[in-house]
C-alpha cells in the first residue's frame, strides 16, 4: 500500500448542473473557474451550460410540474421544511464553500446560512396559507357558487444575478415551488458555486426529481434562451440590467410570460403571487 | 348583477323530436331608437371640455346593422393623446389622489344610479352602433355596466382590506383600450376599479363602437366628477400605440386580440408600467355523458352565439362525450333552427348583426377554411337574413380534428366547432391543448367529476352546468396567451394599486 498523498495537494472538485434529479455535466463539456476573489487558485470547476442543457432542464421541470402541483399543499410544506434541514444538516460544507468559494467572512458566511434556512422554513409555512389569503368566495347576485383559488403557473424560469446570494436564491426558488410550479434557475457566474450545494440539499429533501433544475453558466447567453422557450410560463429576471430586460421581456411576449422583474421583500406572500393564475369556478345553486 | 342570454323561444327540456315539428311566429317588437339623440359629430374628451383633434380628421361609426353613418367621430393622434394623458396626469395630482376613498366611492355611486336611470337609452345607442341584440344591451350588458361601478364604488374606501398583511397605493394615470365586442361594458370593467383605486384615466375606446362611451361623458358630468379624471380618446391602432408608448402612463390594460396584446407587451418590455390584457380564447365546453343533455345544450348555444359570437370566452369548441354526441348534435341543431337572426331593436332577435363588415368577411373566410378542411357543416337552412346590413346565420362544424383551424383559430363569430371524447382524461387533453386559456365549461351531473376536471382545465373562468355568467364580484382572466391579470372582483383591484414596501 502507497503511502498517503499530502494534503496539500486537495482533489479538485468539478461541480456539476442539477437536472431531473441528476448531476449531470454539461453536455457541452464546457467549463469555468470559480475562484475567491484574492485567491490564486480556482476552488472549484463550474460547469458553463449550455442551451441544450437548458431544454433539458424545461423538460424535466415540465415532467414534474403536474404531478407535483397535484401533491397536497401539506406535503409541499413538508418537503419545503425537509430542504431547509437538509441545508442546515450541511452547514459545514456550506461554510467551506461561502469561505473557500466565495470569499464570506465566518459571520458572513454564518448569516447567510441562517437567511437561507429562514427563507425555506417561511415558504415552508406558505403553501397551505396563500390560498386561503388570496382566495375567494365570491358573492355573485345569482344562484351560483363561485369561488376564486389560486394556482401554479407552471414553469418558471429564474435567472439570477452573477453575485452569489443563497438566501435570495432559496427564497425565489422556495416561493415559486411552494405554490406548485417547478422551477428552472440559472445561477450565473460566481453564483453558479451555489448549484451543488442546492443540489445535494434538495436532492436528498424528499423533492421530486425535476421540481428544481439548477444551472450555472453565463447569463447573457443564456438569458434570452429562458425568454423565448415555449413551455416557461414565468420568469424572474433578477438582473440589474435595463437593455437585456427590454430584450428578455419582449422575447418574452411571445408565449405571453408573466414576467417579474425586481427583487422585492424576499420573505412575502406577493412572492408566491408573482407566478400563480387565479382560477374561478361558477356551479348554479338549486335542486 | 349576474346575466346571463335569457331564454329564447321555446322552453329547455323539450326533447328535439318535439321542437322540430313546432313553428311558433313572432310579431316584430321594435324598440324605439327615439330615447337616443346621437351628435352628428364627437369631438376628443380631455380634461373636461371636448376638444377637436389636432389633425382635424374624423371617422365614420356605423350601424352594422343598417351600414348608415350613426355619427362623425373624431381621430386622435400623438399630440391629442398627449394632451389627454397630461390632464390626466394634472387630475390624479392635483385632485384625485388628494381625495379620499370614501369621497372617490361617492362619485362612483353616483355614476351607477346615473346608470341605471338611464339604462334604456344606453341599451338602445349601444345596440345601434354595435350591433347587438337588444334583449342582450336591456338585460345584460347595461345591468351589468351600473352594477360594476356600483361594485368598485364600495371598494374605493375599503382598499386596506384588498389582501390582507398588504399595503397600497394607487399608479397614476391608467391608459386603457378597450374592444368593440362590450363596448360599455368593457368600459366599466376599466374605469371603475381604476377610480376606486385613485387612479386616473385615458380610456381609448374601439373605433367600430365609440359611441356609448362618449355618451358616458354625459353621466360623468351629471355625477360632478372633476375634471381630467377621465379622458376619452377615439382613433384606431395608431391611437391606442400612441397611449401605451405615452411616458406618463403608468399603467396600460388592453382588452382585445392576442396579436395585438402581444405588441403591447413588446413595446412595454422594460418599461416597468404595469401591464394586464384580456386576449383571445379558443374555450372548450365539455359534455359528459351524464350530463343534463337540454340544459347542455342550452348553455352551448348561450356560449357559442350570445353576442353574435363576438365573445372572447365563446365556447367555440364543443367536446362531446361519443355516446351521447350523436344526440347532443340533434338536439343542437334542432335548437339553432330556432334561433332568430335580425333587426338588433326586435326585442325577439336573438342573433343581431355581426359588427363589422371587415370582421364578416373574416368569419365568412374562416367558415371556408373549414369547409375545405373537412368539417361536417351545417346552418339553420330555415333562417332567413334581412337584405341589408351584416347578418350571418349561426353555424356549426361536427367531426373537426384538433389539428384543424376551426379548432385552433379564434373566429369570433357564431361559427361552433364539434369534435368527441371517450374519456375525461381525454376531455381535459383536448380542452387543454390550445396556446389559450380563458375559460371552460362543464357539464355532468356527478360533483366530483365536476371538481376533478374543472381543477385540470387550464382556464381563468369555469363554468359548471352553466355559462357566460358575469358578475362584477367574479374575477375574469385567462391563462396563456389569453393575457394576464384579473377584472373584477378582489383581484380585479391588485392591477391598479402598487404594493407598498
Amino acid at each position: 500500500m502507497s503511502p498517503p498523498l499530502p494534503t496539500s495537494l486537495p482533489v479538485p472538485k468539478t461541480h456539476k448542473l442539477y437536472i431531473g434529479g441528476e448531476f449531470p455535466r454539461s453536455e457541452s463539456g464546457r467549463s469555468y473557474a470559480l475562484t475567491r476573489p484574492g485567491a490564486k487558485r480556482a476552488y472549484a470547476q463550474l460547469c458553463l451550460a449550455s442551451r441544450k442543457d437548458l431544454r433539458a432542464a424545461v423538460d424535466a421541470a415540465r415532467a414534474a410540474q403536474a404531478g407535483w402541483a397535484a401533491r397536497s399543499a401539506y406535503n409541499r410544506g413538508q418537503i419545503l421544511y425537509r430542504m431547509a434541514e437538509m441545508i442546515e444538516g450541511r452547514a459545514d460544507s456550506w461554510q467551506t464553500l461561502l469561505r473557500s468559494g466565495l470569499g464570506h467572512s465566518a459571520a458572513q458566511a454564518a448569516r447567510a446560512l441562517a437567511a437561507t434556512v429562514d427563507a425555506l422554513v417561511y415558504y415552508a409555512g406558505a403553501s397551505d396559507k396563500y390560498p386561503q389569503i388570496i382566495g375567494a368566495v365570491n358573492p355573485v347576485a345569482g344562484p351560483h357558487h363561485n369561488f376564486t383559488t389560486p394556482e401554479a403557473l407552471g414553469v418558471v424560469g429564474l435567472v439570477f444575478d452573477d453575485g452569489p446570494d443563497p438566501a435570495a436564491s432559496a427564497a425565489r426558488i422556495a416561493a415559486a415551488i411552494a405554490a406548485g410550479n417547478t422551477v428552472v434557475a440559472l445561477l450565473p457566474g460566481p453564483a453558479g458555486g451555489l448549484v451543488a450545494e442546492f443540489g445535494e440539499a434538495f436532492a436528498t429533501a424528499d423533492l421530486p426529481a425535476g421540481v428544481v433544475n439548477l444551472l450555472s453558466g453565463d447569463a447573457a447567453e443564456l438569458a434570452p434562451q429562458f425568454a423565448s422557450h415555449m413551455e416557461i410560463q414565468g420568469l424572474a429576471f433578477l438582473r440589474d440590467e435595463p437593455a437585456r430586460r427590454i430584450e428578455v421581456e419582449r422575447a418574452a411576449a411571445d408565449n405571453m410570460k408573466r414576467c417579474v422583474a425586481s427583487h422585492g421583500p424576499l420573505l412575502a406572500l406577493e412572492r408566491v403571487l408573482d407566478f400563480v393564475e387565479y382560477k374561478t369556478v361558477w356551479h348554479p345553486i338549486g335542486t | 348583477m349576474t346575466k346571463t342570454i335569457a331564454k329564447t323561444g321555446l322552453a329547455a327540456g323539450n326533447g328535439a323530436k318535439a321542437v322540430a315539428g313546432l313553428v311558433v311566429d313572432y310579431a316584430p317588437s321594435i324598440e324605439s331608437d327615439k330615447i337616443v339623440t346621437i351628435p352628428p359629430r364627437h369631438q376628443l374628451y380631455i380634461g373636461g371640455q371636448w376638444l377637436k383633434p389636432v389633425e382635424g380628421r374624423y371617422f365614420d361609426s356605423i350601424n352594422p346593422a343598417t351600414l348608415q353613418v350613426l355619427s362623425k367621430v373624431a381621430e386622435a393622434t400623438a399630440p391629442d393623446v398627449d394632451a389627454a394623458v397630461r390632464a390626466a396626469k394634472r387630475a390624479y395630482d392635483r385632485t384625485w389622489s388628494k381625495l379620499s376613498g370614501r369621497e372617490r366611492g361617492r362619485y362612483l355611486f353616483r355614476i351607477a344610479r346615473l346608470i341605471q336611470e338611464r339604462a334604456r337609452e344606453l341599451a338602445v345607442l349601444e345596440t345601434l352602433d354595435n350591433g347587438k341584440p337588444i334583449r342582450e344591451t336591456r338585460d345584460v350588458d347595461i345591468p351589468l355596466v351600473a352594477a360594476h361601478f356600483f361594485y368598485y364604488a364600495g371598494w374605493a374606501d375599503k382598499l386596506g382590506y384588498a389582501v390582507p398583511g398588504a399595503k397600497f397605493a394607487p399608479l397614476g394615470v391608467a391608459g386603457q383600450i378597450i374592444p368593440w365586442n362590450f363596448p360599455l361594458l368593457m368600459a366599466a370593467w376599466k374605469i371603475a376599479p381604476a377610480l376606486a383605486c385613485g387612479n386616473t384615466v385615458v380610456l381609448k375606446p374601439a373605433e367600430q363602437t365609440p359611441l356609448a362611451a362618449l355618451k358616458l361623458v354625459e353621466i360623468f358630468e351629471a355625477a360632478g366628477l372633476p375634471e381630467g379624471v377621465v379622458n376619452i380618446v377615439t382613433g384606431a391602432g395608431a391611437t391606442g400605440a400612441a397611449l401605451t408608448a405615452h411616458p406618463l402612463v403608468r399603467k396600460i390594460a388592453f382588452t382585445g386580440s392576442t396579436d395585438v396584446g402581444k405588441i403591447i407587451a413588446r413595446s412595454v418590455a422594460g418599461s416597468g408600467k404595469k401591464l394586464t390584457l384580456e386576449l383571445g380564447g379558443k374555450s372548450a365546453h365539455l359534455i359528459f355523458a351524464d350530463a343534463a343533455l337540454d340544459q347542455a345544450v342550452e348553455g352551448v348555444v348561450s356560449g357559442i352565439f350570445f353576442n353574435q359570437g363576438h365573445v372572447c370566452c365563446a365556447g367555440s369548441r364543443l367536446l362531446v362525450e361519443e355516446s351521447v354526441a350523436a344526440r347532443v348534435l340533434d338536439k343542437l341543431k334542432a335548437r339553432m333552427r330556432k334561433l332568430r337572426v335580425g333587426n338588433p331593436l326586435d326585442k325577439n332577435t336573438d342573433i343581431g348583426a355581426i359588427n363589422s363588415s371587415a370582421e364578416l368577411d373574416k368569419i365568412r373566410r374562416l367558415i371556408e377554411t373549414g369547409k375545405r378542411e373537412g368539417g361536417r357543416y351545417f346552418e339553420p337552412e330555415n333562417i332567413t337574413l334581412p337584405n341589408t346590413g351584416n347578418f350571418l346565420r349561426p353555424c356549426l362544424f361536427s367531426d373537426v380534428a384538433q389539428a384543424d383551424t376551426l379548432c385552433r383559430v379564434e373566429v369570433f363569430g357564431p361559427v361552433l366547432a364539434v369534435s368527441t371524447f371517450r374519456t375525461p382524461a381525454e376531455a381535459i387533453a383536448k380542452a387543454n391543448d390550445t396556446p389559450y386559456g380563458l375559460a371552460a365549461g362543464i357539464w355532468s351531473e356527478k360533483g366530483s367529476k365536476v371538481h376533478a376536471v374543472a381543477a385540470q382545465l387550464k382556464a381563468g373562468v369555469v363554468w359548471a352546468n352553466t355559462y357566460h355568467k358575469f358578475d362584477p364580484a367574479s374575477p375574469f382572466g385567462g391563462y396563456g396567451e389569453s393575457g394576464y391579470g384579473r377584472e373584477g372582483g378582489r383581484h380585479g383591484l391588485l392591477p391598479y394599486l402598487e404594493v407598498q414596501p
